[in-house]
């Protein structure tokens, strides 16, 4: 039987994973085609959590849509207002205040380390590693309690908005940040203590789901999984947004492009994250946090029950909303899972004629089956984790 | 390189290259927008990935716009980037309803997964696509829900009791 | 489902699960044991000690569920403990935006669950459709399946979905056991 090993074939078997299964991260459907155990081609069939987003885009008022973006991506929900609210900004040609900017920089990455702490903590629970999850979790916590703090929301946060921010960035708020700050580095130890030179940890990950540069980027992946591979693109470095430019940060990039990889990268990360906040936490200037312009920001509540002028301002941004220029922009940003733009259509009225979301988890699925052809089952489970998508953004 | 550089390569290669085939060209906050023959796509693209001063290595997007009622009604926009010279660039294609655009998956074959949602949304057809089926909606779903006569709500089944009634 | 001939009492032969109903259904001592108030509520007291959800996240409510099992808001202490499959479990949490393309699989994984069985529509979309009211959105888990606790919220925060469970004890508690039995339910 020994050396007849490889004569030994079973009939090829369609193996579906999902939409329900603990590990595909939501509702991921894949068809595999299974020789034995090994997998011969993986087709993800998405669409479970098709909501119509960009439907209802074209259907509300810009500043009404806010909202709906929290929905995308919603493990790091900063991310998603901060690439709409630039893309509106861009398509009207309106520059928001200093300290907005450094709000916004300060939000997006407090959401990059939760998105990717939930990331590698339900990773390390697919391939066993329960306690990172619990970990990550109570980390994660933290992040929420800031959030909350800010805006009064956990997960759906609504912060940012077109013109700067919802709210102001107290003092308090700035110490919770600080206390964030001491307390994570001791705890990313922890981690790296239990998982980074874990046997199985390795095991299960090393060499698994490899992508060489050339392909990822020909398949179209982004973000930290392209960077795993190898390639060194980074929108916050290569075409700075907001105030990316004054920031001393590193791009880490991985050599071999496989899971093991992808996971050094998202680690890395979230402790570049953490520089970048320093940085903008002791450089935040005074001064507003929004424009002051009262048909695209609304008052302040208090002023519209006594202000005659105020509640007007207030009716007319609630009932009308503001309109764009006639035109069509695409603004993207560097989310947590990769390039997340925003591509809308304007007619010139206060509704986008069409609103496009490029997803990163969409096009970080399509390679899949390039990542995981030829591999075992129980890879899969590696890979779909190394990928990280968020259904909410990939089906929209 | 400046930004003004950038897009002055951008549209001057182009327009250069191909003369007939640009119908026009816009410059909208720094973003280079050319608009082209629908039979001159490939060539274009092949152009843009292969020159040296362009390298247009990465294909972000495909989306499909519907201009209805005005004709032609659909509009296929391409989103490009390129990785070693970070310039951007958008490319559009006119095309009628029921009529098809020839696909990019052999170009660039992140193409694949765009293309098959303009074609679930918008009903357009990518033409030597190796894979073209609905992506989004179930296989039996009828009509394109993203076209601008396709209610928000939908039609009304059990789902959905505040669809709008079919005739 | 043939069960193997019992070696020691020959005259109970239990060939099927419905020949087991019937016998147990008529046993006068059963019945008599089913009628006690006692057993009522021991019953009860162990079906709401140990709601077994089953893991089944949809959307955005899925993290706020994950949050909720994890380690600060902990929903262990309540008895309740995450389960992978609709086998093990006695609730099933919608956690978030039920589409068209997913509604079938959930109306199976919920025939697939041992009664008795509760479900809980954890969020607006699960609810009625939510901030979702589009061709794709199913307009409430209810035009599904059953719901016996709603959960306002988008999405409910951890304590909300805690709440939402304390709700099914409750409800729980106030059952009659023997329910199933009195509906006559047959095996298959």
């Amino acid at each position: 039987m020994t050396e007849n090993n490889d004569l030994i074939t079973t009939k090829e078997f369609t193996l579906h994973m999902g939409p329900q299964h603990p590990s595909t991260h939501g509702v991921l459907h894949l068809v595999l085609e299974m020789q034995g155990e090994t997998i011969l081609k993986a087709e993800p069939d998405i669409g479970y959590l098709h909501r119509g987003t960009e439907k209802i885009a074209e259907n509300l008022l810009y500043h009404q849509f806010v909202p709906y973006t929290d929905r995308l991506d919603y493990m790091s929900a900063m991310s998603n207002n901060l690439a709409y609210v630039m893309a509106v900004e861009k398509l009207m040609g309106l520059e928001i205040p200093e300290r907005a900017k450094y709000i916004r920089v300060i939000a997006a990455e407090l959401s990059r380390i939760a998105g990717h702490l939930l990331c590698i903590g339900a990773w390390a629970l697919d391939l066993g590693a329960m306690t990172i999850l619990l970990y990550a979790m109570r980390e994660r916590e933290v992040v929420l309690d800031i959030f909350e703090q800010l805006c009064g929301a956990r997960m759906t946060l609504s912060y940012l908005r077109v013109g700067g921010v919802r709210y102001e960035f107290t003092r308090e708020c700035k110490e919770s940040v600080e206390r964030l700050l001491e307390l994570f580095p001791a705890r990313f130890d922890e981690y790296d203590a239990i998982l980074t030179g874990n046997r199985v940890w390795l095991d299960r990950n090393k060499g698994v789901g490899v992508l060489s540069g050339q392909e990822a980027i020909d398949l179209g992946l982004s973000g930290p999984a392209l960077r795993a591979s190898g390639v060194k693109w980074d929108i916050r470095k290569d075409e700075p947004y907001l105030i990316y430019d004054r920031f001393d940060f590193d791009v880490p990039i991985g050599a071999n492009g496989d899971c093991y990889d992808r996971y050094i990268v998202r680690f890395a990360e979230i402790r570049q994250a953490m520089r970048i906040i320093t940085q903008a936490l002791k450089d935040m200037p005074d001064g507003p946090f929004a424009v002051d312009m009262p048909q695209i920001v609304p008052p302040p509540k208090p002023d519209v029950y006594k202000n005659m002028e105020a509640l007007i301002h207030h009716f007319k941004y609630v009932s009308h909303g503001f309109k764009c220029p006639k035109g069509e922009v695409y603004s993207s940003i560097e989310s947590p899972k990769g390039e997340l733009g925003v591509y809308i259509v304007s007619d010139g009225g206060e509704k986008p004629w069409r609103l496009k979301i490029r997803a990163p988890s969409f096009m970080n699925l399509q390679t899949i089956n390039a990542m995981s052809k030829g591999r075992y089952l129980a890879d899969v489970i590696a890979i779909v984790s190394s990928l990280d998508p968020v259904f909410g953004e990939c089906d929209k | 390189m400046t930004p003004v550089d950038k897009a002055h390569i951008l549209v001057n290669k182009i327009q250069d290259n191909f003369r007939h085939d640009v119908i026009s060209t816009v410059v909208f906050r720094g973003e280079v927008t050319h608009i082209i023959e629908k039979n001159a796509l490939k060539a274009v693209c092949n152009f843009l990935k292969d020159d040296n001063d362009l390298r247009m290595n990465c294909l972000v997007d495909v989306a499909g716009v519907d201009y209805s009622p005005s004709s032609p009604r659909f509009e296929v926009v391409y989103h490009l980037y390129s990785i070693s010279k970070k310039h951007r660039l958008r490319l559009k294609v006119k095309v009628g309803e029921g009529e098809g655009v020839p696909s990019v998956t052999g170009i660039w074959s992140g193409a694949d997964w765009p293309e098959r949602e303009a074609y679930d949304m918008f009903g357009i057809v990518f033409e030597g696509h190796p894979n073209l089926k609905r992506i989004y909606m179930p296989e039996e779903w009828e009509g394109h829900p993203l076209r601008k006569d396709y209610p928000l709500r939908g039609y009304k089944d059990r789902y959905n009791p505040y669809g709008v009634e079919k005739e | 489902m043939i069960l193997r001939k019992n070696p020691i009492e020959e005259s109970v032969l239990f060939t099927s699960l419905e020949n087991i109903a019937d016998a147990l259904r008529n046993n006068s001592i059963v019945n008599s044991i089913r009628e006690n108030p006692v057993t009522e509520y021991v019953v009860n007291w162990g079906r709401a000690g140990a709601i077994w959800p089953m893991t089944f996240g949809l959307a955005c409510c899925a993290i706020e569920m994950i949050a909720a099992g994890c380690s600060r808001f902990d929903t262990d202490r309540f008895g309740i403990v995450f389960r992978p499959s609709p086998r093990q479990s006695d609730v099933m949490v919608v956690a978030g935006t039920m589409t068209k393309k997913i509604a079938p699989a959930v109306k199976r994984l919920y025939d697939q669950m041992p009664e008795p069985r509760w479900v809980i529509a954890q969020g607006g979309c699960a609810s009625a459709g939510g901030p979702y009211n589009t061709y794709s959105v199913v307009q409430g888990t209810d035009l599904v399946v059953p719901v016996d606790v709603y959960i306002p919220g988008c999405p409910p925060r951890p304590e909300a979905l805690m709440f939402g469970f304390l709700q099914l004890m409750e409800k729980i508690r106030s059952e009659n056991p023997a329910m199933l039995t009195q509906r006559k339910i047959t095996y298959k």
